[in-house]
Order: structure tokens, then sequence, then C-alpha cells
């Protein structure tokens, strides 16, 4: 499998949920001079349709849970989501408030989930790093979706578009907290 | 012979049968039947005098003369009288002073002047004959539809059928079309130049509402004033240099340029103001209420091209570096960049388009004030390009107003989508207005590099800027059409058959004139610049530019045949922070309502304030105007003065 | 012919990599010169190799037709540049690649992309005359507008024309779209923007944009060199030192600067044109035409 030249580039799309901006900070602390991203190539690019990793920070709610869909499926694949902070891993504190619906892995499948409050810079570079891995993975998978025999039959984009999610991955910090909807993340 | 009397007379006569037949089919019929006839025959003449590069005749017309007279009289008495009804004084006044001028130059000295040849057919005029055999022609039979939608809504506000005489005075424009570009008496050519004038008075005042009449006044006006320097400038030329002849005006200037700049710079004031260069640019932007037809008719092939016509003919004399020569090219340059940057700030598309014929013409005066053999050439080509586009452009938005109901820009909004075909053609019709390698570009191409030659540094400074604020006001304009709106239905089943023809005829005539561009270069001007000016002394684009520029045009139509519209990748929302409904129109703001938006273009009024242009552009316009007149008339003065 | 034709075979294999390895050491050097070590230098590659690789996408059917015709006239102006062409025609050719950009970015009827035309537009108008100026500023001085003939001029362009040469290098920060004019689809302004222009542009299609701009950087820059180009070997060093020098100031420039609003881009950009370009061609008139 060829190497994939989105390791070497992510492209990151930054949406702050419901967070009190503590994670928002943090996540701008990345792309300062102190830890300076672009060493890997990170550009915060502001825009789903060029970005490939999409981060997020804090709840997801009644309000923003169609932005949330809609940024993530206006990415074009591959693709991998970051939740940062413990709101955009559980719902954190916010959990039980009547409009949070949790987590942002309540509406769209999560890759790597980065706890903490606010998560700390190294953490979330951690985690954006790690994601490159499933990065190739979903990019590999989209090479044979598109090679393997069968899919041809198919109409080749929907099979390229499905194919990563049906690829999964441990999430980097594994809690016990986060209970995964099983259903929406087979969708 | 034959045939330029049967293309001056034919469309008269069939003006006259227009005029008594009331029913739409019969006029149907005979519009299209002799649209037919006078572009075949003017394919013809083309044919019969482009290989031996035209003739003079000498049509003796002692007669004709005289019949000329009486027209000329009586066409005098009707201005002063309608002048004096609707109380516009300057145009009785005009008019009482022109024609017994000239009148009693034609029975006194002008009786004296052995005229060799009345009429003459050279390249040029069978570049303009074409031009209105073609162009002109596919106006009238567009005007077939279009007036009967007109109709329809003056039918509503209970207007009278008045048809009949708006197809007279087209096909009588067309006729004295011809006859004008077909003179060698200049006092021929004065005829025809007045009976055009009366025309578009005719046409801009059709509707008869109070702004037709005061705006056809207006045209009127300047046109007559115009036409006061023209018979200015042949008393001067019977008296100084005892002819009334266009060539051997130009022989005599080819040797005393500095006495013949005299008359030519009335000549040229006449052309300046028929091809509405500032200040009497206001005539032009006033035919806007005119039906379009009539708008694509003064623009494109008849009334403003008559003036050019008249500067590039004068071109040898006015490109010896003389004040007439002067004049004319500073009025043109200047127009052109004043009138392009106002044509930012335009929001009417007509009022844009008018904008835009009135910077072209502004370069064409421009090119004949230079007068060297390459500024003509571009002249002659923007003449050309700038013709059939520009109809092209005014017959798709008079469509697109009966269609959407504004002429607006801004309501063309989702044209692609509610007018597909319609919009491609104003696309093509917009690249060829100013896009490289479409037409207009490359004789604005020639018209830089001759204007380098002149060594005149503010006319090259007017072109550089002039051309930057082109490309801003078109490609706006052409961003507004190609922008897919979503959830537009077609709405293009209801044009006429007759409106899509000539759009696609002219779609057709546009690329096909870019691809042989070289072609019309070699075998048509060339040799007709070689004839004039003896010899080219370079300064005409070298040959392996044009085939680029053919290549491109090539390049362009095989993409747009293979890949325009082809690609296969799955249509997605675009993008509106993630809240696009999903229709491309429509967000979810706050509260998650539905909010719609519409995208608005820049207009820059503060910068490009229409009236501060025209202000400007008057101003500068009338100095050069001032200069040109006053010094011709302090050289005559010194001349005669000199003589007793 | 042979010298053209190797000349034009080496600007389209060439030109990527030096547009390319440009870029990269622009963002190496806005990193140092903001004490971060920054991405490897072969990074413009891995972004465009990224791009190709990405899941293909449009809003409608026609924004590729228009896509296609700015990258085929962008590289077709630096061809014409390269083969020693007309400098009006490489202008003009280059003027319809932008044009073909601005309508693809309009296609989409998308409000980021079309208030980056907008201001593409504007910039255009804002830069369009002195190029123009320049050009002619070429032919004033040398007797063509040819690029091999004024490459083979016996005489130093730049002194005579140091207005055009400053005017230039000032419309050279609107024309590579860096700070104080980055208007129109600076990644630096996606707070206002998005991306501009460029936001419609998916994968492949953003990948042949950059690549685009790749080979226009080389031949914008190539017009730097034209003023040094004196026909001997020392005015070839001088001008492909001038060149790169010219770059790095205007990244330089870009890293020091703020965005600037349009009405001053526009003002600024006319003002300079007349009074450095409009004059300079008034004082080559007087030296050079008689």
């Amino acid at each position: 499998m060829s190497k994939a030249y989105v390791t070497k580039s992510p492209w990151v799309v930054h949406y702050d949920g419901s967070s009190c901006n503590g994670c928002d900070i943090e996540v701008l602390a990345c792309l300062m001079p102190m830890y300076d991203v672009e060493r890997f190539g990170i550009i915060n690019c502001g825009n789903p349709k060029h970005a490939d990793v999409f981060l997020v920070t804090g709840t997801v709610n009644e309000q923003n849970k169609d932005v949330v869909k809609q940024i993530y499926e206006q990415m074009p694949e591959p693709k991998v989501v970051v939740a940062i902070g413990i709101c955009a891993c559980s719902g954190g504190i916010f959990k039980d408030c009547y409009n949070v619906l949790g987590g942002v892995d309540q509406v769209i499948p999560v890759d790597a989930y980065v706890p903490g409050c606010a998560a700390r810079p190294e953490a979330i570079i951690d985690a954006v790093v790690t994601g490159l891995g499933i990065l190739q993975a979903k990019r590999d998978a989209m090479v044979e979706a598109i090679d393997a025999p069968a899919a041809i039959e198919a109409p080749a984009a929907p099979a390229a578009a499905s194919a990563p999610s049906a690829v999964k991955y441990p999430p980097i910090f594994t809690m016990a907290e986060i209970k995964v909807n099983a259903e929406l993340y087979k969708k | 012979m034959g045939t330029i009397l049967f293309l001056i007379f034919f469309p008269m006569i069939i003006a006259f049968i227009l005029l008594v037949v009331k029913a739409d089919k019969g006029r149907d019929v005979i519009v299209i039947g002799a649209a037919a006839i006078i572009a075949i025959m003017s394919i013809v003449v083309a044919i019969k005098y482009a290989a031996g590069g035209g003739e003079y005749f000498s049509f003796d017309g002692e007669a004709v003369n005289y019949v000329m007279m009486v027209i000329e009289a009586g066409l005098c008495i009707y201005i002063i009288i309608t002048a004096c009804k609707h109380k516009k004084w300057l145009a009785a006044l005009f008019a009482i002073i022109q024609t017994p001028l000239v009148m009693w130059f034609e029975l006194t000295k002008g009786h004296g002047i052995e005229v060799e040849s009345n009429m003459y057919v050279d390249r040029l005029s069978i570049i303009m004959i074409l031009i209105i055999g073609i162009i002109g022609t596919l106006i009238a039979v567009y005007a077939l539809g279009y007036m009967k939608d007109f109709q329809h809504h003056e039918d509503e506000k209970g207007n009278k059928d008045r048809r009949p005489w708006f197809f007279f005075v087209m096909f009588l424009f067309l006729g004295a079309m011809v006859g004008l570009v077909t003179s060698n008496n200049m006092i021929w050519m004065y005829f025809f130049w007045e009976i055009t004038s009366l025309s578009s008075f005719w046409l801009i005042g059709y509707t008869k509402t109070e702004e037709a009449t005061n705006n056809a006044f207006r045209a009127l006006i300047m046109n007559l004033l115009g036409g006061l320097g023209f018979a200015v400038g042949i008393v001067i030329l019977g008296c100084v240099c005892n002819t009334v002849e266009m060539s051997t005006m130009l022989l005599i200037g080819s040797v005393y340029g500095d006495l013949i700049a005299i008359p030519a710079a009335f000549f040229a004031f006449a052309g300046i103001t028929k091809a509405a260069q500032m200040p009497f640019n206001s005539w032009l932007l006033g035919a806007m209420v005119a039906p379009t037809p009539t708008s694509a008719l003064l623009h494109s092939s008849t009334m403003v091209k008559a003036g050019v016509f008249m500067i590039i003919k004068l071109a040898p004399v006015l490109g010896m570096g003389n004040f007439a020569g002067l004049m004319t090219m500073m009025v043109g340059g200047i127009t052109f960049l004043f009138a392009s940057c106002a044509a930012i700030s335009q929001v009417n598309a007509k009022r844009v388009l008018a904008y835009s014929t009135i910077a072209n013409l502004g370069l064409i005066v421009a090119c004949g004030g230079v007068g060297t053999a390459g500024a003509v050439w571009a002249g002659i080509m923007l003449i050309i390009f700038h013709a059939i586009t520009k109809s092209l452009l005014f017959l798709c938005v008079g469509t697109a107003e009966h269609h959407i109901g504004s002429r607006m820009i801004e309501d063309m909004d989702g044209l692609f989508n509610r007018m597909p075909r319609l919009a491609m053609c104003m696309i093509i019709g917009i690249a060829g207005m100013f896009l490289a390698p479409f037409g207009m570009l490359i004789s604005k191409w020639a018209c830089m590099v001759s204007f380098v030659d002149s060594g005149n540094i503010l006319l090259v400074g007017c072109i550089c800027f002039g051309s930057a604020v082109t490309a801003f006001y078109w490609l706006k304009w052409m961003g507004k059409l190609t922008a897919c709106v979503q959830g537009e239905e077609s709405i293009e089943t209801g044009v006429h058959k007759t409106e899509t023809f000539v759009h696609i005829t002219l779609v057709v005539l546009v690329v096909l004139v870019c691809l042989i561009f070289p072609l019309m270069s070699t075998y048509m001007l060339v040799p007709y610049l070689e004839v004039t000016f003896g010899g080219l002394g370079g300064g005409i684009m070298a040959s392996g530019n044009m085939l680029i520029m053919v290549i491109m045009v090539a390049v362009i139509v095989l993409l747009a045949l293979f890949s325009f519209g082809k690609s296969r990748k799955p249509q997605v929302p675009i993008y509106l922070a993630g809240v696009n409904t999903g229709d491309n129109r429509t967000y979810y703001g706050s509260m998650q309502q539905e909010v719609s938006f519409s995208l608005r273009n820049w207009h820059m009024e503060k910068y490009f304030g229409e009236k501060k242009m025209n202000v400007i552009g008057d101003v500068l316009c009338v100095v050069m105007l001032v200069y040109g007149i006053a010094y011709g008339i302090a050289t005559l003065v010194f001349w005669m003065g000199g003589a007793m | 012919m042979i010298k053209a034709i190797i000349s034009v075979i080496a600007f389209l294999v060439l030109a990527p990599f030096v547009g390319g390895l440009l870029a990269g050491f622009e963002r190496k050097l806005a990193a140092k010169m903001q004490r971060r070590v920054g991405p490897p230098v072969l990074q413009p590659f891995y972004d465009v190799g990224k791009l190709f690789q990405k899941e293909n996408m449009a809003p409608t059917r026609f924004q590729d037709f228009y896509v296609i015709l700015f990258v085929v006239f962008i590289i077709a102006s630096g061809v014409i540049f390269f083969m020693g062409g007309d400098l009006l025609l490489v202008i003009f050719t280059l003027t319809i690649g932008a044009a073909f950009l601005i309508i693809a970015a309009y296609s989409s009827n998308s409000p980021y992309a079309e208030e980056g035309a907008e201001r593409e537009l504007l910039s255009m108008m804002a830069y369009e005359p002195m190029v123009l100026l320049t050009v002619i500023g070429f032919y004033m001085f040398t007797g063509s507008f040819k690029v091999s003939d004024i490459m083979a001029g016996n005489a130093m362009p730049f002194l005579p024309m140091i207005g055009l040469f400053v005017g230039w290098v000032f419309i050279l920060t609107l024309k590579f779209r860096k700070s104080p004019f980055d208007l129109s689809m600076s990644h630096h302004a996606h707070q206002e923007l998005v991306r501009g222009m460029t936001t419609e542009f998916v994968g492949r299609t953003m990948g042949w944009v950059e690549i685009s701009h790749w080979y226009e950087n080389v031949f914008l820059l190539g017009f730097v060199f034209l003023f040094f180009a004196n026909g001997t070997a020392y005015g070839w060093i001088i001008g492909i030192v001038v060149a790169i020098l010219t770059y790095f100031f205007e990244v330089f420039i870009d890293n020091c600067f703020a965005r600037m609003k349009w009405q001053f881009a526009f003002k600024s950009a006319w003002i300079i044109a007349i009074v450095l370009g409009v004059v300079n061609l008034f004082v080559l008139q007087l030296c050079f035409m008689n």
C-alpha cells in the first residue's frame, strides 16, 4: 500500500461546539510558535472542504448537532475526527444538562479522544499525530474499495465514502465513562 | 454599381411597404424575406468588389442633387415644426442654420465644383455593408418577435399599435447607412447623415412617452449640432479646396495636411457627436428608453458606426500630427477611460452596455485620431467585433428583460439555470467583449501598440487604466451569469423562435470571426490599408500572434464541447458555515429559522460614480474640442488673411 | 527555435518544482521569522500530493471546466513567455487565466467564494494598469514586445525603468496574494472569508489550482528577471539573484504586515501606477524614443 500524503499534510478545521473556550485556547496554542504544529504540515484551514482532521471542542447539543454533522459531511474522505476536552469526549460536567446530547460521538464517528479540562496542547498534538495513522488506514481502505472488484460494480463514490467508517480503531485514550453510541457509530 | 443602388433603395422600398402592412403575419414574411435578400446582396457586393479592391462610380447626379435638396428642405421644415411643437428651440435653431447653409453652398459655390465620382465602394465600405446587411437585418428579424411582446405590454396600457412605423424607420435606417458608407460626394454623405440622425430620433421617441420624447430630442439636438459641424466642414472644404469629394480631400490631405486638417476637424467633430463621445454621450444613454432592437441597431450596425466610419475615413489626414488628430485621439482616449469607469457603477444592464459602447467607440475614435496604418487596422477590427458582440448582448438583454421582467444585472441571479441557452449566449457575448482570445481584445492590443508608437503617453495611460476597469465590470456581470443557483426551473420555452435564431446566428458569428480574423486581416484590411496609406509601415499584429490567438479560441471551443458541464464528480452542497439547509440558498439562522441569502456585486459608487465620471470626462473632452475647433478657425483666418 | 523549445520544456517540467520549492522555503522563512521550526521544505509537494489523494466532489457540474481553462491558460502564459513570445500576448493570456479562476469561484454561488472573487476582481483592476505600463516600458526601451528581443538587448533596462521596477515589485504583492494584500484567498483570512475564491475547490481541483500558482509565480519572477537581462552572463546572474531576492522580499513583507482594506490596495496600486509608471514612461519617451 502506497504511503498516503495525507499523513504528511493534515489540514485541520476547528469547531467550537459549546466549549467554555478553555480547550479552544489550547488548540490555538498548538498553532502558536511554542508548539508549532506546522512542523507536521498541520494548517488550520478553517474550511471543511479542504480539511482532513476535524477538531471539535465542547459538547454537542440540540442547537449544534446539525452543524457538526454538516461540517463532517462536507469534509472529503479520508478524514478523522478528534474530540478535544472532556466535554467533547463525553459531555463532561454538562452531560446531564437538559439540552446536551453528550460527546461528539453522539452525532458523528470519533477517531480520537483527548480528555482533560482543558486538554493539554501536548495531548492534542499527540491525538492529531495518532490520527495520522488512522488517516493512512482510511486512505488504504479507500484505495482498496476502489480497486476491489465488488466495489467496481457498485457506484464507486458511495463505496469509497462508506468504506472508511467500516474500519474501526480504538480511541487513543480509552475511557470507561465514554459510552459509544453503537448505532450511530455504524452509520 | 447596380447592386449598391439596390442595397440603398431596396430597404427603403421595403420600408414603405412595411408602413402599410398592418397584419403580423404579412410583416413577418416581408421582414424575413427582405432581410434574407439584403444579407445575400451585401455578400454579393462583397464578393464582387473585394477582389478588385473597390471602384469609384461617377453616377452623374445633377437631378439627384436636386431631389436630395428638396428632401432635405422637407426634412428641415419637418424638424422645425416638430421642434417648435415641443418647444425644443435648440433643435429648430440648428436646423434653421445648417440646411440653408448647405443649400446656399450647393446653389452658389458648390454648383461650380466639378464632381468626378459621387459614389464609390472600397474594402472599408464593403466591411460596413456586410455589417449593415447582416447584423442590421438580423436585428430587424429579432425585432419581429420582440415587438410582439412589446406591443402586448403596450396593449395593456391601451397604446395603439405603431409597429408599422417602427419597421419603416428601421429599414429606412439600413438603406441610409448603405448610402452613407458609399457616398464619395460629401454633400450626399451629409444627406444620408441627416436621414440617420432623424431615423434615430424617430426610433428613440417611438413610445411617445414624455421621457422618450425628451431623450429623442436630446439625440436630435446633439446630432444636429454634429450635422452643423458637417455642413461647416463642407463649406470650408468647398471654398478652400474647391472640392466636395472625400477621395480628393484625402488626396490633397496627403500633400497639404495642415490645410485639410481644418475641414477634417469639423468632420471629425461631426463624427464625435454621432459616435456619442463625451460630452455628447448622454444622447446614447437616453436612447435606452427605446425598445431594445433600437438600442441594438443604434449601437452595433448603424448610427454610432456612421460616426466612427467618418473618423476612420479621415484617419490618413488626422494621422499627420496636426491639431485635428490630437483633438480626435484625446477625445477618444478620455472617453474610453471615463466611460469605462462609469460602467462599473451601473446596475442596469442596458446602461452598462451603453457605456461600454461609448468606451469602445472612444477607442475607435482614438485609433482614427492616431491615424497610422496599425491604428486604423485596430479601429476597423474593433468596428467589426463590436458590431457583432454588442448586437448579441443587446438582443440577449432584451429577451431576458421580457422573461425575467427586469433589465437589472442583479436580477439575473440564476439566469444560468432559469434560461440556460440565453445565459450561454450572453456569456459568449461578454467573453467576446473583453476576454482574450476573443475579438475585442485583439483590437485593443493593436490599439495599445499603435498608441505607444504614436508617442502619446497620456493616451497610453488612458488605455492601460481603461482596460483594467473594463475587465472589472464585464467579469462581475459574467460571474453573475455563470453562478449556478439551485432549484430554479427553466423558463426558456416562451422565447420566440426568431429571437433564438438570431441569438444563435450571432454567437456563431462571434466565434467564427474570432477564428477567421487573420484571414479578414490578410484579404480585407491589409489591402485596404496598403491602398490608403501607401504601405503599412509595420504596426500590424504579427501573424504568429494571430495564430496563437486562433489556437486559443479553438482550445476553448473544443474544451467546452468536451467538458462543459460534464464533470462526473458527486455534487455536494456549498459551505455555509455548517448551516446550509441543503438547497444552497437558505441557511439556518438563530432559533433554527431559515434565512435566505442572495449575492450582489460591487458597484463602487463612491469611486466610479456616474456623475463624477461624466463631469470629469465632459470637461476634459470639451477642452480638447474647443482647442481643436478654435485652432482650426484660427488657422483658417490666418490662411485667409494670408490670401488677402 | 531549438532554444525556444528547450526553454519551454524546461519551464513545463521545472517550474512546478521551482515554484513548489520556493513556496517551501517561504514557509520555512516565515517560521524562522516567528522563531519556529516550520514544516519541511518539501511540504508544498506533500500538500498537493495529499489533495490529489482526496475524495472528489464539486458544488456544480460546471466548475471543473472553468478551473481547467484557468490551469491551461496560466501555463500557456508561462509557455509563451519562456518561448520568447510577445509580452502583451503573455499578459492577456494571464488575464484570461485569472478571469477563469474568478468565474470558477462565481459558478458555485457560494458567498465566501463570491466574496473572494469580488476582491480578486478588485485586485485585478488594481494591478492591471501597472502590468500593462511595465510591458509598454519594455517596448519603449528595447523597441520590441518580444521577450527574446528584450533578453538579447545590450543594455540593462533596470535603471532607466527603475520606477516601473518598483511599481512591479509593489503589485507583485497583489499578484502573489501576500499580506498586506492577501484579500481574495489567503488561508490567514479564514475568519472573514473561509478560503475566499478557493472555498469550493475540493481535492484534485484545489491541487491543480496550487500547481498553477507555482507556474504563475515562476513566470512572474521571470518578469523581474527581464529587468536585468542584457544578453550577458552577468545580466543572467544578477537577474536570477534579484528575482529570488524579490520573492523573499515579498515573503518578508507578508510576515511584517497585517491585511489592509481593499480600499487601500486599490488606491495605492493606482497611485503608484500613475506616479511611478506613467512618469517613468514619460522619461523613457524623452530619453529613448527620439
